[in-house]
């Protein structure tokens, strides 16, 4: 048997592209991470997402449970289907987490976010600023004589689409808190 | 009864209720006090290395070779980032350590004190798990913890971080059996209806194979016997990663030898054409796998892995089975029975067959011709006169490495220790050093290169004070030789800081270590040399010359799939590499 010849000739395949059999369509899925609230722990679940080149759209945690300890993170992950369940399988190997769910495949659930805009003008703008509010349901809870600050509870969607509207507006500041999601139902 | 102790002594008092009887580490100011606690007590006895890495690889070492965690001792600061490589090492390979930093005490954290790291926040993503104790009630406890995580599931280092002031004070000690191992609980029993799919396949495949890793090994003792059970029983061939040696003895009926980049031609050849890939215990690594689209195209594949994000991380299975090696086997073969033992003899039989054709394209042979030692030569001698021996073998990195895994033959798990995940040059000295504590009557060679080796010479020393009698092996061409085999290669033989120049002259430095050195570079004496140095009682550095400028075959070439090796002598090593491959390493 003779020696195999190599061809000359390039390849973008190689032993580092490690994901050329799957799909590279994107999905973005929404987790719920409980946890022990254990000094650290935010870093670990952080560390990992940049560590292994993961993204994050959007991450809130805060304490769920005084006396059990337990936080619960909520992540908003855009990536291919093989790389979502890796996420989720590198979550799941953390010593201090307890459990990982996938509400985008687990069934139907409610995500709400909640953003404070700093909308500044006067006159006609200031009007209008105030009306598309109480049509977006937004409430006033800080006002000047020349700025409004708009609390808006919703969808990341909804949130996107009153501070469109509010930019040409006076739209200043923003803040928003990131996801909260809860499965629907029982 | 409860029993109020300081922390310092909690720890020792830790490491004797988990059973430990030797630590490897390091004093400084941080850990003085516990120090004070090991030097008031006989149960446990402290291994003084010349450098935190180094006792780090010991553990590993000594974890490897005896089944059990090895642990470490190492101050704050600078002990603590100096153990940073070996921490890491034995993440990538699944190697149960517990490495116990001192800190400052905690009133100063975070004011940049003496000898101050952010020691759990460097550490983090190099364990498995780690923690900062903050209070004395809470360090036995985390002790124990400690233990269970490194040991359970997937094995680890992990990383206890104790402030010194929380060494001298005192509260009441936790004993093993109370600590809250929380939930910390890896699911070890496989799905029944997968590892029945599994024995469906297994009863009809025509060109099965076993893929066997380091899992195998880490799950203990029963996964092997089970293992050599199964592949007897249905005479599937099998083959291993580098991590995996001696799970299935070398010198068994079905072994097919090493698989990967510089694995042995039947055995990917066998990988590449196999219609059933049983992966027990290994993780498709890229020196395994080569270029992945490619890679074993007709078969189907199961993967039984403990670690849940192992399975599909590479590539697609699908027959996935999360569990421990040996609970799954148990099962497997349970299952096996029960329906009648049935293999495709037939396919099997015309299996072996090709596999016997691959075979006779003897890609281990070599010449042993000119006035030049051959480094294939100098490791079929050294396996030719020790292999009778209770034997144990660590490699540091590089080509040596690969040869020694093509050359040597293991007929038992835990013989064979080598950094395979990350590859660290200077690991296998330390490691033996760790290996000869744990069996202090045993053959301990280290099969080394000069240019790893000198990356941890200082261990000498601690080799020589405790009368380890390890026998460092070392193939010596001058050159950094798979960095030179790769600038060869792909980059135009230009030899970019691949040489070493003033390399020592290893025969006078044993002796000034107090050791004894042997210088061979004739074949005809190898033989008398080896034997010189199996005779000696105590640590020798055996300074083996060979040929400078011999390359390691069989190879995969980065970007190629396992059926595009290039082979020894005969194979054209110009253009090998693709200009894709280039980029990798």
């Amino acid at each position: 048997m003779s020696a195999l010849q190599i061809k000359k000739g390039s390849t973008k395949h190689s032993a580092y592209n490690l994901r050329p059999t799957f799909s590279d369509v994107q999905e973005t899925h929404t987790l719920a991470v409980i946890v022990d609230n254990e000094p650290g722990v935010l870093a670990r679940v952080i560390g990992l997402f940049s560590g292994r080149g993961y993204n994050i759209d959007s991450l809130t945690v805060a304490e769920v449970d005084h006396t059990g300890h337990t936080s619960r993170i909520t992540i908003v992950t855009t990536g291919t289907p093989q790389v979502i369940e890796q996420i989720k399988a590198q979550l799941g190997r953390i010593v201090p987490v307890h459990e990982v769910h996938d509400l985008t495949v687990e069934g139907p659930s409610v995500e709400r976010e909640l953003a404070l805009l700093k909308v500044r003008g006067a006159g006609e703008k200031r009007v209008e600023a105030l009306r598309l509010a109480d049509i977006f349901r937004a409430n006033a809870v800080d006002s000047t004589l020349d700025s409004f600050i708009f609390e808006l509870t919703g969808t990341p969607d909804k949130i996107d689409a009153f501070a469109e509207l509010m930019r040409p507006l006076g739209l200043v500041e923003i803040a928003r808190t990131g996801v909260a999601a809860l499965s629907r139902g029982s | 009864m409860t029993r109020q102790m300081t922390g310092a002594k909690m720890v020792v008092q830790a490491l004797k209720d988990q059973g430990v009887d030797v630590v490897f580490g390091y004093p400084g100011g941080a850990v003085l006090p516990i120090y004070d606690e090991v030097f008031q007590q006989n149960d446990i006895r402290h291994v003084l290395v010349r450098h935190e890495q180094g006792a780090v690889h010991a553990a590993e070492g000594y974890a490897r070779a005896t089944g059990r965690p090895g642990v470490v001792l190492v101050t704050s600061g600078p002990g603590a980032t100096n153990a940073v490589t070996g921490m890491t090492d034995a993440l990538m390979d699944s190697i149960p350590i517990i490495v116990l930093s001192g800190q400052v005490p905690t009133f100063m954290i975070g004011n940049d004190a003496f000898q101050e790291a952010d020691t759990v926040g460097i550490t983090r993503p190099c364990t498995k798990h780690n923690w900062l104790v903050k209070d004395t009630a809470e360090l036995s406890d985390t002790l124990h913890q400690a233990f269970h995580v490194a040991t359970q599931g997937r094995p680890g280092p992990v990383l206890v971080d104790i402030p010194k002031d929380v060494q001298f004070a005192s509260a009441e000690y936790t004993p093993p059996q109370k600590a809250r191992t929380r939930h910390y609980a890896p699911q070890v029993k496989g799905d029944m209806a997968a590892i029945t799919e599994l024995v469906e396949a297994l009863e009809t495949a025509e060109r099965p194979i076993f893929y066997t890793g380091g899992g195998v090994i880490n799950s203990g003792p029963a996964a092997t016997q089970l293992l050599r059970e199964l592949v007897e029983a249905t005479g599937v061939p099998i083959t291993s990663t580098l991590m995996g040696l001696g799970a299935y003895p070398a010198s068994g009926g079905n072994w097919l030898g090493m698989l990967g980049m510089h694995g042995l031609y039947e055995a990917n050849m066998a990988m590449h054409g196999c219609d059933l890939m049983i992966n027990v215990g290994a993780r498709f690594d890229d020196r395994i796998t080569g270029r992945v689209d490619a890679f074993s195209p007709h078969s189907r594949k199961a993967h039984i892995d403990i670690d849940p994000s192992s399975i599909n991380k590479v590539i697609h299975t699908e027959i996935p089975i999360v569990g421990d090696i040996a609970h799954v086997l148990e099962d497997v073969l349970k299952v096996w029975k029960s329906r009648g033992r049935k293999v495709n003899r037939e396919g099997i039989e015309k299996w072996w067959a090709q596999i016997s054709e691959w075979r006779m394209v003897r890609c281990l042979d070599f010449s042993q011709a000119g006035p030049a030692i051959k480094p294939q030569y100098a490791i079929q001698r050294l396996e030719e006169l020790t292999k009778g021996h209770d034997r144990y073998v660590c490699t540091e990195v590089g080509q040596h490495q690969m040869w020694a895994a093509q050359y040597m033959g293991f007929e038992d798990p835990g013989r064979w220790m080598t950094s395979g995940g990350l590859g660290t040059m200077g690991y296998g000295f330390p490691a033996s050093i760790g290996v000869q504590m744990g069996h202090p009557d045993a053959l301990v060679i280290n099969v080394a290169g000069e240019a790893s080796w000198l990356m941890n010479m200082q261990e000498m020393g601690t080799a020589v004070q405790y009368r380890l009698p390890v026998k460092q092996f070392i193939l010596n061409n001058e050159r950094l030789g798979m960095v030179r085999q790769w600038q060869e290669l792909l980059h135009g033989e230009r030899y970019s800081s691949s040489w070493s120049e003033a390399l020592p002259d290893f025969v006078k430095l044993a002796e000034a270590f107090g050791a004894k050195g042997i210088l061979c570079s004739d074949p005809a004496d190898l033989d008398d040399a080896i034997m010189e140095m199996l005779d000696h009682d105590g640590p020798v550095i055996f300074d083996c010359l060979v040929e400078k400028h011999e390359n390691c075959f069989p190879m995969i070439p980065s970007g190629e799939p396992h059926n595009k090796m290039l082979l020894g002598e005969n194979a054209s090593t110009k253009d090998a590499i693709k200009e894709g491959g280039a980029v990798l390493v």
